[in-house]
């Protein structure tokens, strides 16, 4: 029997695990990136690579050690090099002796086939047509759920009142969402994860700074190669809104473009109308819409050496000063430190907070 | 007196400078280049450029700052596919953005989109669009256009007769008066493997290609193989072929002289950071693995690429190549 393993994303391989599971087959869960990881990816990916591909390399091969045989990943239609990245990992794993098989998914959209085709392979306790999309949509819920959730913490965590509620109150939620098997028990999971985040002992006075995080999906998602940015900022009392939800980007780029794709296309036109792949131009146009929104600034995250997020950083210092939003750019790759992260971030919201305190006619504070 | 349009001489230059000069010079337009990269272009470019760019990018911006004030209007056309399957690097996509809206004080940037995915005469039209910015009949830019097509094809059989674009620009101005020295005689050739935007800038490479002459090695690249070979390849056994244009030619050459180059040594030159050559590179290299008896190098090059560490890893190299060969030759 084939064991399955796929990339570990934030807390998506939760939803993964289930779906596979579901569909007949042996998974094996990808460990959260550690330390080794990152050490196994960098000795056997390109040195200029980007961090999701050696990150990516270092979990394959852990997961591979756990005994997985077959990889399911997604592909991709370029410009951006994340779509050859199955093919290369093929390669390389290859290369290191492991005989792997990929079964990667195409966007739809444009390769119809290819997903029929993956999903009969995949399809190992032989569900039909119909127990197969009733499947994905439970699936598609606890998704929904596992960001739902995510969101809200995000929005609790800056006013609780004692540091570190929020996050434990997260993981427990998380793990009732994890044991839910029906669509009913998911949406009971959901209600009482969020009710139990609502119940955290909040500071209604606190002042809360409401940020932005644009930049690309992999680093968004995966706290471990983030070094758990939004935690930080939560702690800092800053209101983290993020741009990217895998529910959100799985929509725009299975079937159709939803309304909220557009607005951001649009609102980026002036600035970049071309698609440079990745998600160079919605971290242009999702700053765009932020400022428009009254944030207090924004925060781009892209791994060193991405394409489209480099051409999206030459042009955001122009959008910055024409929109007056303050926007720090975090290239991260294995070198990244969480304490020198820390110390820029402290100092990002001190500048904000104090601009914010201008803006409101409290004058200028100093010391 | 002539409007004038500046064309930064750096990336697509090597490729399509002959073809855009003629058209511009056919609809009465003056061209102007930022001539040869120098160590002052250099220092510019990476001190406009965001520091997470490639070298060939932050020469870009340097030859940009290099004739803003020259010129009424910057030709930075977004180039987003020519051969209706492959398209170019995103930082070429978002080029005329990049430069519009990092720069200050530039003139006017004419970013006309180039798409042929979007219907055969996609190229056409874009070209009348440019002629009729400058006020040129639709009539005159289409003959401009065909007659700009005709030299390219000129100087792309030059360059494949082993020409580097500068020779074959100064051959494409003056037919027959200009002397090409013939090829020194050798007994060494490698083929050298890269995007045209560095190998043949002879400053960022480090005169990669004049040291390997020097050194008695002659030298073949993507641009001297017959493009039909390269298509022959057969997307080099990959389930899905190379999205970028230049990654993929070179990717083809790397195969095709592996395969049947009859060369020496192979030698794959990269940018550092460069987004794409980190798939070519280890691709090639996972191909020079199967071909034990072709040494393969890599050369990185990036702004603080010194002349003596080059020609000392290049010498070392081809000495090695050269005992090589002879050893083998005393064997059989």
């Amino acid at each position: 029997m084939q064991k399955l393993t796929f990339p570990r994303m934030g807390e998506s391989w939760r939803t993964f695990k289930m779906l596979l599971e579901d569909l007949g087959n042996e998974v094996v869960v990808p460990p959260r990136p550690s330390k080794r990881t990152l050490d196994l990816g960098v000795r056997y990916s390109p040195e200029f690579a980007c961090f999701p591909l050696k990150i990516l390399t270092g979990t394959y091969l852990e997961a591979i050690e756990m005994g997985a045989d077959t990889i399911v990943t997604s592909g991709g239609i370029g410009p951006c090099r994340a779509g050859e990245y199955a093919m290369l990992h093929h390669k390389i794993l290859a290369d290191l002796g492991h005989n792997i098989k990929m079964v990667v998914f195409e966007p739809p959209r444009f390769y119809p086939f290819n997903f029929i085709k993956n999903v009969y392979i995949l399809n190992r306790a032989r569900h039909s047509i119909r127990g197969i999309i009733a499947l994905i949509k439970k699936a598609w819920r606890k998704l929904q759920a596992l960001d739902n959730a995510e969101k809200l913490s995000h929005v609790i965590r800056p006013r609780e009142l004692i540091t570190g509620t929020t996050t434990r109150v997260y993981r427990k939620g998380l793990e009732w969402i994890d044991q839910a098997y029906t669509n009913e028990q998911i949406i009971d999971a959901e209600t009482a994860a969020l009710e139990a985040l609502r119940n955290v002992p909040q500071n209604p006075e606190a002042e809360v700074l409401r940020v932005g995080i644009v930049g690309e999906i992999y680093v968004l998602l995966e706290p471990a190669s983030n070094l758990e940015i939004e935690e930080t900022l939560g702690n800092l009392g800053v209101e983290v809104e993020r741009s990217m939800f895998l529910t959100g980007w799985t929509r725009d780029n299975t079937w159709t473009e939803t309304t909220e794709g557009m607005t951001v296309k649009a609102a980026a036109e002036p600035y970049l109308p071309e698609l440079v792949g990745g998600h160079g131009r919605d971290s242009i146009g999702n700053t765009i819409l932020c400022a428009k929104r009254g944030f207090d600034g924004m925060i781009q995250l892209a791994p060193f050496t991405c394409i489209p997020e480099i051409v999206a950083r030459t042009i955001l210092p122009k959008v910055s000063r024409d929109y007056d939003i303050p926007v720090l750019t975090f290239f991260l790759d294995e070198q990244t430190g969480k304490a020198g992260m820390t110390t820029r971030l402290e100092a990002f919201v001190d500048l904000m907070r104090r601009k914010k305190h201008f803006r409101q006619g409290n004058g200028l504070l100093t010391g | 007196m002539a409007v004038k349009v500046g064309i930064p001489s750096a990336l697509l230059y090597y490729t399509y400078y002959p073809l855009w000069r003629a058209f511009f010079n056919e609809i009465g337009v003056q061209v102007v280049t930022s001539g040869r990269t120098t160590k002052n272009i250099l220092d510019k470019g990476v001190r406009e450029a965001l520091a997470d760019a490639c070298v060939p990018i932050k020469l870009f911006f340097g030859h940009v700052m290099e004739i803003k004030d020259q010129v009424d209007y910057l030709y930075i056309p977004r180039v987003v596919c020519l051969n209706g399957k492959t398209i170019y690097c995103p930082k070429f996509l978002g080029l005329p953005d990049m430069i519009r809206h990092s720069l200050s004080n530039i003139p006017p940037v004419i970013d006309v989109r180039m798409d042929t995915r979007q219907g055969r005469f996609s190229l056409i039209k874009a070209y009348q669009e440019l002629g009729a910015r400058f006020g040129a009949s639709k009539n005159s830019t289409l003959l401009a256009y065909c007659k700009a097509r005709l030299v390219l094809i000129r100087y792309m059989s030059l360059l494949r007769k082993g020409l580097t674009p500068a020779e074959a620009l100064s051959l494409l101005d003056k037919p027959g008066q200009s002397k090409i020295a013939a090829p020194p005689k050798t007994n060494l050739r490698f083929a050298v493997v890269g995007y045209p935007y560095a190998i043949y800038d002879s400053f960022i490479s480090v005169n990669l290609l004049g040291k390997l002459r020097k050194l008695g090695v002659s030298v073949l690249t993507a641009d001297n193989i017959n493009p039909f070979l390269l298509t022959l390849q057969n997307n080099c056994h990959l389930p899905k072929r190379l999205f970028w244009t230049f990654s993929d030619i070179a990717l083809k050459a790397a195969h095709f002289v592996f395969r049947h180059g009859r060369v020496d040594g192979v030698l794959h030159l990269t940018a550092f950071g460069c987004g794409p050559d980190s798939l070519v590179n280890k691709l090639i290299e996972l191909e020079s693995k199967k071909h034990r008896e072709i040494p393969f190098m890599t050369l990185m090059i990036d702004e603080h690429t010194g002349e003596a560490g080059m020609a000392t890893r290049l010498e070392a190299f081809v000495d090695m190549v050269r005992r090589r060969k002879e050893a083998r030759l005393c064997k059989s």
